[in-house]
């Protein structure tokens, strides 16, 4: 298929960005959103121009690394995927595909569609842990049993890939999904419930310190967030919150 | 000069705690003093990292990627092998052992494989410590499915996302110790060069990707941990980045490297589409627990499938050709992934492949669907269950067990794995070769460790699933940070290691020259040409099968297309900024330079081993036929050109296994 693209081109995190238009020929259905764009590049490249520059490393849907918003939608039009998961066949001859940016103060551009997404990062260092040593000489795997409802909530909640699509998503730019899935996963747990309360304050204090808004529940996030995170977990973090407050 | 293995004496099952008690340690206070830089953030660097910052070393980390917990290791699926025999079904750190040396086809380090079945049991309750949410049963212990090469059920899992929940357990880890100030993390950024001062590592040059700045970072030792060189395959299941620029450019310093033809081939991946293809996508081994490969027995049928006339799920069942089963009865569908791939190469090869390029097998659920099901069907206690509840029920518990590679499956070709058979081809996954090291893990650069992928002696020829990620976190969380003490030992007094030395600054200058040379250059083909024509040679040369004649072909070829690539190869934008074409064409390089030592290895090792299958040397039944003379481990010394590199060798010995014909029939 014949395709147009508008596509946010910035050169670095000081200049002003602008949309610009290319066109791409000879698509294939069964192509990847980002094989799509690796033609786009191959084209640029050989025309001598300057290629877009894209985050992306697994192309599986697990590295979390992929980040563009699509026709107005974080990952695109797909549900339940990654930009690198995202196949042509959801588009259809002759449209025009605009492409951006995750857009959030919080995650500045650092060249056309990659952002910096170290905030997240930084959240996770205020408490994203469990303060136990890497020596081996912890008790055995099997001594605590986990129920298999505790054990499978917290797998859900683990299963974030800190794309950022969450934020990107949001009207509020809020981290809540994000941060509420690693507070979940660790309060569901035995191991985890030792520094509940000092993880979850220090974990969302962070969260306001890099900028992140607020969450309105318009659920948004759960919606796009590629590997269905659930919202309850931004639930069972105000709870925690709530717990370590009185 | 000689290599030496520093394999400690005494019985296999003594060796490491009695190394362990003698070695050389620093004591806390002078820990404080020390620095050490870790180059990939994966299961190996990332535990190493965190291991090492908890012991009170200071600890520098870099990763190309934006964060640490990018790192490729996240996307393995199936799981992580431990010796716990929480099934009581006979399992041991001796079986182990003996299934991953056997698994290995006898190529592998005896005393390093024992050492890794111990450490094992460790790692499992390690992560759970950390939070790692592995499957449980309703009982609340922990789960435990099969992986191909074994006969018991040692693989712990968290869904289809083992590798992202150890990994996501290492950077949590680390978090830990980046918010202490122990670890110093230096995201999107790229180890461009090792320092060697005296003969020992001492630092790093690396690269800002984000400001193409180049900068000197000193230590008192530095580890790789920059996983293996899938990738010179152009395409693989490897994460676009993933490259061998790390551990190439120490072995371009005096790191020798091992056995680079060890390369494994996964049996169960999505098989490509079309040209445009920018990586293959792997579909679990741990779907062959519960999945039965098959090809239509008929040629006709194969046409007819092809021709969209007839649907696999129409095929009868003794019009099916179950070829594993009928090939290796003992083991079946869950023989080790080098007999799978070459199985399933057969069948296509002989015209039964069933997609348009012919280069696809099923992997059918539908059998176990019905297993399941009614076994489900009688824990409910619904007696006369029609076919469809079965399916239904069975499917449920499939669903629970894979759901999100069943998930990635559909999403990706587009059609229901629940209702119709996968179609699977094997593809690049894993390099079973690497940096020679010992058995403290150090390369012949004193002071420069290799750990996990990229370091070559746990598999052997052959690695067995759920074995990497055991690996990655046995050299990081317990075998590196021993042994390194060892070395480190002797420089309490050393004192902080300046980056204002001619060795810096002769480093420094050579990686600015290259830059230079490529945003300069203005040829007139992209990089990805490049790798496309490397990936090509590689996987009809140097792939499945490989002989002599293409072998020597592909020696050329490579070569012929290096001098090409070093004329002609365009890499548009500028040096200081954000350049991803820049950043590929270093690698590509690298990979350019390894490909031919691949295919050098690979024509020396006159053998089949593993995944390394010489046509000349095979049994009559088409089986990988070892050669006794040739049970050594190949050192490559670098000398300037590959086809100058200095082979050494490094005898295998068995003392605690029998050396037999490997046979999963």
């Amino acid at each position: 298929m014949n395709l147009t693209l508008k596509i946010w081109r910035q050169k670095n995190p000081k200049s002003k960005g602008q949309m610009v238009d290319y066109k791409v020929t000879e698509i294939s259905e069964h192509m990847s959103f980002l094989e799509m764009m690796d033609v786009l590049n191959e084209q640029l490249i050989s025309n001598g121009e300057e290629p877009v520059a894209f985050d992306h490393d697994c192309r599986e849907g697990i590295c979390g690394m992929c980040s563009m918003y699509i026709n107005g939608e974080a990952h695109g039009p797909d549900r339940g995927i990654t930009t690198c998961q995202l196949h042509m066949r959801m588009f259809k001859e002759g449209d025009t595909i605009t492409i951006e940016p995750w857009r959030a103060a919080a995650f500045p551009v650092i060249k056309d569609l990659a952002v910096d997404r170290s905030a997240f990062d930084r959240i996770q260092h205020a408490g994203g842990y469990i303060s136990v040593n890497t020596s081996g000489n912890t008790q055995d795997a099997n001594a605590i049993p986990i129920a298999k409802e505790a054990a499978d909530t917290a797998m859900d909640a683990a299963t974030c890939i800190g794309c950022g699509a969450c934020v990107a998503t949001c009207k509020n730019s809020s981290a809540m999904l994000f941060v509420g899935a690693k507070v979940s996963q660790y309060a569901l747990l035995p191991q985890g419930q030792v520094e509940a309360a000092d993880r979850v304050r220090n974990m969302v204090a962070q969260m306001d310190l890099e900028g992140f808004g607020n969450c309105t529940n318009t659920g948004a996030c759960e919606v796009e967030c590629p590997k269905g995170i659930s919202l309850d977990n931004i639930a069972r973090m105000n709870r925690e919150l709530m717990k370590a407050s009185i | 000069m000689a290599l030496d293995s520093k394999v400690p004496q005494g019985p296999i099952k003594d060796k490491w705690t009695t190394y362990k008690d003698k070695i050389n340690l620093v004591n806390p206070a002078n820990k404080r003093h020390i620095d050490v830089i870790v180059v990939g953030t994966g299961l190996a660097g990332g535990s190493a990292s965190a291991t090492l910052a908890e012991l009170g070393y200071n600890v520098k980390a870099f990763a190309y990627q934006d964060s640490p917990r990018r790192a490729h290791s996240i996307a393995a699926q199936g799981g992580i092998n431990a010796a716990k025999n929480y099934q009581g079904d006979g399992d041991s750190t001796y079986r182990l052992f003996y299934d991953t040396v056997k698994g290995g086809d006898y190529r592998s380090r005896e005393a390093n494989v024992y050492r890794l079945a111990e450490v094992s049991a460790n790692i499992i309750d390690q992560c759970v410590a950390q939070g790692v949410p592995f499957a449980r049963d309703y009982g609340g212990l922990l789960d435990n499915r099969s992986f191909g090469g074994v006969l018991v059920s040692r693989t712990f899992y968290a869904k289809g996302q083992t590798g992202q929940q150890l990994l996501l357990g290492a950077y949590s880890a680390m978090n830990r110790q980046i918010a202490r100030g122990k670890i110093e993390m230096f995201n999107r950024h790229e180890m461009l060069d090792v320092v060697v001062v005296d003969g020992k590592a001492r630092g790093i040059i690396a690269r800002n990707l984000v400001t193409g700045e180049i900068e000197r970072h000193s230590a008192h030792a530095v580890v790789i941990a920059s996983g293996g060189y899938g990738n010179v395959y152009f395409l693989s299941t490897n994460a676009m980045g993933s490259n061998v620029t790390a551990a190439w450019k120490i072995h371009k310093k005096g790191a020798h490297f091992a056995n680079p033809c060890y390369t494994q081939i996964h049996p169960t991946c999505i098989p490509r589409s079309g040209d445009y293809q920018s990586k293959l996508t792997l579909m679990s081994e741990s779907l062959r627990n519960d999945g039965r490969i098959w090809v239509p027995k008929h040629l006709k049928d194969v046409e007819a499938i092809k021709a969209g006339t007839l649907k696999p799920t129409q095929l009868k069942e003794e019009d099916r050709d179950y070829y594993l089963e009928r090939r290796y009865p003992a083991f079946g569908n869950l023989v080790p992934r080098d007999v799978a791939s070459r199985a399933a190469k057969e069948r296509c090869d002989a015209g039964y492949g069933v997609n348009a390029t012919g280069e696809a097998v099923y992997l059918d659920f539908a059998a176990s669907f019905v297993r399941y099901g009614k076994e489900q069907a009688k824990i409910h206690g619904i007696t006369n269950a029609s076919d469809a509840k079965i399916k239904e029920l069975g499917q449920a518990i499939v669903k629970a067990k894979y759901g999100n590679l069943f998930q990635m499956y559909e999403k990706i070709v587009d059609e229901n794995p629940y209702e119709t058979p996968m179609m699977i081809y094997p593809a690049v996954h894993y390099t079973m070769g690497g940096v020679w090291v010992d058995y403290n893990l150090m390369t012949t650069i004193p002071g420069c460790y290799a750990i996990g992928e990229a370091n070559f002696s746990d598999h052997g020829a052959n690695r067995l699933g759920a074995s990497a990620l055991m690996q990655g976190l046995a050299d990081g969380y317990f075998v590196l940070p021993y042994t390194i003490g060892d070395y480190l030992a002797d420089d309490i007094r050393t004192g902080k290691i300046s980056t204002e030395t001619p060795e810096f600054e002769a480093a420094e200058n050579e990686v600015q020259e290259r830059i230079d040379f490529f945003v300069n250059n203005k040829g007139s083909n992209s990089v990805d040409y490049y790798h496309k024509k490397l990936g090509k040679i590689m996987w009809d040369k140097c792939g499945m099968s490989r002989n002599e004649e293409d072998l020597k072909t592909a020696i050329q070829e490579i070569s012929d297309l290096r001098k090409d690539f070093w004329k002609n190869v365009n890499v548009p934008g500028e040096a200081n900024e954000f350049n991803e074409q820049l950043a590929k064409a270093g690698r590509v390089a690298d990979f350019l330079e390894l490909g031919e030592l691949f295919a050098k290895d690979a024509l020396v090792r006159e053998e089949s081993a593993g995944g390394h299958f010489r046509e000349e040397h095979q049994t009559a039944e088409g089986e990988a036929k070892r050669l006794k003379a040739f049970q050594f481990v190949s050192a490559w010394e670098y000398k300037g050109e590959p086809k100058d590199a200095i082979l050494h060798k490094e005898a295998l010995e068995y003392e605690n296994i029998e050396v037999k014909e490997r046979s999963y029939k």
